[in-house]
C-alpha cells in the first residue's frame, strides 16, 4: 500500500518534473526567438506612450527639438563647455564632458589635420587649472594653412544605438526627441558607452551611472535655451523646434546646406552641421 | 582611498570621454567563464548525447564543472555594475532590444537546466549518501533527493531519458549562450574591432576549445591526486576534439581579421598601427604564436606519431595548458583591444589594470579561482568518476 502511495507521488513530482522542463526549455527558446525580432526592429522609432511627464504646462507631444552648428562661427572660447559643466553639476575634471570643443588645424605642408580639445594636457596647462577651459596659442609660430573649430555634443539620434542596448529601458527617447537617462533605473553597464560611434556619453563616478547632455531638458521644457546655447557668444549653437517653422533651427535648417556626424552608422543624428571639413567625424 | 577613475593614457586624437575606459579585465574574465561553461558542457554532451563511449571518464566531471563555473558567472558583472543592487533591473523590466536584456534570462534558464541534469546524474549517489550519512551531511542529502528514493530500474531508465534530454537542450542552450556572448561584441557598430558576424562563431569555438582544454588539465590533475591510471583513450580523444576545435576557432579568427584588413574601411590605418605595435606582444606573440601555434604543432605532433604513454599525457596537459591562457588572451584581446582602439580612428589608448581594487587583477584572480575551490568541495559531496575511487 505504502508502496503504492509513494510510487503515485513519485508519477506525481516526474509529471511534475517533466512539465517545469518543458516550460523552462521553451522559455528559453522563446525568448531566444523574441529577442532576435525585437533585434531586427530595433531601430524603429519609439512608439507613442500615453505617459506625460510631470512637468507643468509642458505637452511633449508637442514639440521636435533639434540642434545646429554653425562651425564657421565657432571661436573656441569654450564658455560652451564651462556653462554646461555648471549647469548640469558635471565633474570638472578633463575626462567628463556632455558637450566638447575639437580644434583641427591643417599646417602647410601636412595631409592631416591636428585635432585637439579643451581636455588635452597642453590646453589645461594654458587654461590654469583643470575646471578651467582654454585652447593654447600652441600653433603661433607654425604656418597654418587652415583652422576651425567643432563644437561637440550628443545627437539626440532618431536611431539612437545606445537606447538600443541599454538592457533596462533607463536610457530612453522622449516624444520631443531628446534622448535621456533615468538616474534612478541605471544599472551602471555602460553598453551604451560603448555603443555610442561619438563618445557623447561617460560613467558618471559620484553617481555610479551613465551620464550625457540632455539638451538641458529641464531649461528647454521651461521655454529656456540650453546652457551652451544661450551663453555663445556668436550663435554657433542653435537650438529650437523644428515643429515651429520660425524657430532658430527651423530658419537654420531652411537657410543651410547641413552635414550630420557619421551618417553611415545609421543613428540619424539631429544635431545639424555647417562648415565641418572631412576629417570631423 | 581607491581612485574614483583612471586616466588611460593616449596617442593621437580621442574623444574627451573616451580616457575613461569602461570595461575592465571584469568583461575580460566574463566571457571567459562563461566559455569555460559552453566548453565543458560540450565534452559531456559528446558522451551523453553522441555516445561517444572514450569520454565516459571525464562526462559527469565536465558536468560538475560547468556548473561550478556558472555560478560565478554573474560575479565581473555585479562587480562592474555601478549599481549591483539594480542588477535585477533587466529581468523585472527588459529592454527587448538590447542584446543585453536577455542574460539574466538565458543565464537563469542555464543554470537551472545545469542544476537539473546534474540532480539526475548524480541522484542514485545522493540517495545513497541520504540512507547512509547522519548528523548534517545526511540532511543535505535528504533535502537533496527532494523526497525521491527510488532507485528502481525503471526509475533510473526514466532518469537517463530525462539526462539525455537535459543535455539535448543543453547544446543550444550552453552554445547559444556562448555566441550571444559574441553577439553582445560583435552588434556593437560603433567599434570596427568588434564589429564582425564572426564574432560569435569565434567566441564559441574558442570557448569549446577552452572548456576541452580545462578538462584535459582537470582530468590529469585529478587522476594525479586520487592516484588512479589516467584513462589514455579518454585523454587522446580529448586530445583531437581540441585539436579539431582548434582549427574552427583559428580559421574563423584568421578570416576575420583577414575581412578587416582587406575591406580597410574607415580608420583602418589607427587599426594597423595597434595591430603592428601595442598588439605585438598580447597578440602575435602570447595569444597566435605561443598560445595558438605551439600547442597546434604538439598536438599535430603527437597525433602524426602516435605518441604513447606519459609523453603523450604531458604533450597534451601542456598544450591545454597554453590554449587556456591563449583564450584568457584572446578574450583580454577583443574587450580591451576594441576600447584601445579609439571611435575617431585616430588615436589609440591604453588600459593599464589595477592590481588591488574592485574591478582589478586580484579580484580577477579570485573569480578565476573560486569554480576551482567549490569544484574540489563538488567532487567530495558528488563523485563524478566512473572508476568510483573518492577524491583524495
Amino acid at each position: 500500500m505504502e508502496n503504492t502511495v509513494e510510487k503515485l507521488e513519485e508519477e506525481g513530482r516526474r509529471k511534475f518534473l517533466r512539465l517545469f522542463g518543458g516550460v523552462v526549455g521553451g522559455g528559453g527558446i522563446a525568448i531566444a526567438a523574441g529577442t532576435l525580432l525585437t533585434e531586427a526592429a530595433a531601430t524603429e522609432a519609439p512608439a507613442k506612450t500615453d505617459i506625460i511627464p510631470a512637468i507643468p504646462g509642458y505637452d511633449w507631444t508637442k514639440h521636435h527639438w533639434a540642434f545646429g552648428v554653425d562651425a564657421t562661427k565657432c571661436i573656441g572660447c569654450l564658455r560652451c563647455v564651462e556653462a554646461c559643466k555648471v549647469e548640469n553639476n558635471v565633474a570638472k575634471d578633463p575626462n567628463h564632458f556632455r558637450t566638447w570643443v575639437e580644434r583641427y588645424v591643417t599646417l602647410e605642408g601636412e595631409e592631416h589635420a591636428r585635432i585637439d580639445s579643451q581636455q588635452d594636457p597642453v590646453n589645461i596647462a594654458a587654461a590654469g587649472a583643470e575646471g578651467k577651459y582654454r585652447f593654447a596659442n600652441r600653433y603661433k609660430d607654425a604656418k597654418v594653412e587652415k583652422a576651425f573649430f567643432v563644437p561637440k555634443l550628443c545627437n539626440h539620434c532618431t536611431h539612437p544605438a545606445c537606447v538600443q542596448v541599454c538592457p533596462t529601458g533607463a536610457t530612453y527617447k522622449t516624444e520631443d526627441g531628446v534622448v535621456v537617462i533615468d538616474h534612478t533605473y541605471c544599472i551602471g553597464c555602460q553598453y551604451c558607452v560603448q555603443a555610442c560611434p561619438y563618445g557623447a556619453r561617460f560613467f558618471n563616478e559620484e553617481k555610479r551611472v551613465t551620464d550625457k547632455c540632455t539638451w538641458c531638458y529641464h531649461r528647454i521644457t521651461k521655454g529656456l535655451n540650453p546652457a551652451c546655447v544661450e551663453v555663445c557668444p556668436v550663435s554657433a549653437r542653435v537650438f529650437g523646434d523644428r515643429n515651429d517653422k520660425q524657430s532658430p533651427i527651423s530658419i537654420f535648417l531652411r537657410n543651410n546646406r547641413v552635414n550630420v556626424l557619421r551618417p553611415e552608422s545609421g543613428n540619424a543624428p539631429n544635431v545639424f552641421y555647417v562648415g565641418i571639413d572631412k576629417e570631423v567625424s | 582611498m581607491e581612485a574614483l577613475f583612471h586616466v588611460a593614457p593616449y596617442t593621437g586624437y580621442v574623444y574627451p570621454n573616451e580616457t575613461v575606459i569602461p570595461w575592465t579585465v571584469m568583461i575580460v574574465i566574463y566571457p571567459y567563464l562563461t566559455g569555460l561553461v559552453a566548453g565543458a558542457f560540450t565534452m559531456s554532451s559528446l558522451y551523453q548525447v553522441f555516445g561517444m563511449q572514450r569520454f565516459k571518464p571525464v562526462a559527469h566531471f565536465a558536468m560538475l564543472t560547468s556548473l561550478c563555473c556558472m555560478i560565478f558567472v554573474p560575479m565581473p558583472l555585479l562587480l562592474h555594475l555601478g549599481h549591483p543592487e539594480r542588477a535585477l533591473n533587466p529581468m523585472i523590466t527588459p529592454h527587448t532590444t538590447s542584446a543585453f536584456a536577455v542574460f539574466g534570462y538565458a543565464a537563469a534558464f542555464y543554470v537551472i537546466l545545469l542544476l537539473m541534469e546534474n540532480w539526475f546524474v548524480f541522484r542514485p549517489h545522493i540517495i545513497q549518501q541520504a540512507q547512509q550519512r547522519k548528523g548534517l551531511l545526511g540532511l543535505f542529502y535528504r533535502v537533496l533527493t527532494l523526497g525521491s528514493y527510488d532507485v528502481s530500474e525503471k526509475a533510473m531508465s526514466y532518469d537517463r531519458k530525462w539526462i539525455f534530454a537535459l543535455a539535448v537542450v543543453g547544446i543550444p542552450g550552453a552554445h547559444g549562450l556562448h555566441g550571444y556572448v559574441g553577439f553582445v561584441f560583435g552588434s556593437l557598430k560603433s567599434r570596427e574591432w568588434w564589429s564582425s558576424d564572426l564574432m560569435p562563431p569565434i567566441f564559441l569555438f574558442s570557448a569549446i576549445i577552452s572548456g576541452v582544454a580545462l578538462l584535459i588539465v582537470l582530468y590529469v590533475l585529478s587522476c594525479k591526486l586520487r592516484k588512479v591510471p589516467i584513462d589514455l583513450d579518454c585523454v587522446k580523444g580529448m586530445a583531437y576534439t581540441l585539436w579539431g576545435f582548434m582549427m574552427f576557432a583559428l580559421m574563423l579568427e584568421a578570416v576575420e581579421f583577414a575581412s578587416m584588413m582587406y575591406r580597410g574601411r574607415e580608420g583602418i590605418e589607427m587599426i594597423l598601427q595597434y595591430v603592428t605595435g601595442p598588439l605585438v606582444i598580447p597578440f602575435w606573440t602570447v595569444q597566435l604564436g605561443i598560445c595558438s601555434l605551439i600547442p597546434l604543432l604538439l598536438l599535430s605532433t603527437m597525433i602524426w606519431r602516435g605518441t604513447r604513454g606519459k609523453a603523450l599525457i604531458a604533450g597534451v596537459v601542456a598544450s591545454s595548458m597554453l590554449v587556456l591562457v591563449g583564450v584568457l588572451m584572446m578574450r583580454w584581446n577583443v574587450v580591451v583591444g576594441g576600447q584601445e582602439i579609439s571611435k575617431t580612428g585616430k588615436g589609440l589608448l591604453t588600459y593599464h589594470m589595477p592590481w588591488f581594487e574592485q574591478e582589478s587583477g586580484l579580484t580577477a584572480a579570485i573569480i578565476l579561482m573560486a569554480p576551482f575551490i567549490l569544484l574540489t568541495i563538488a567532487v567530495r559531496l558528488f563523485p563524478p568518476w566512473e572508476d568510483g575511487k573518492a577524491a583524495h
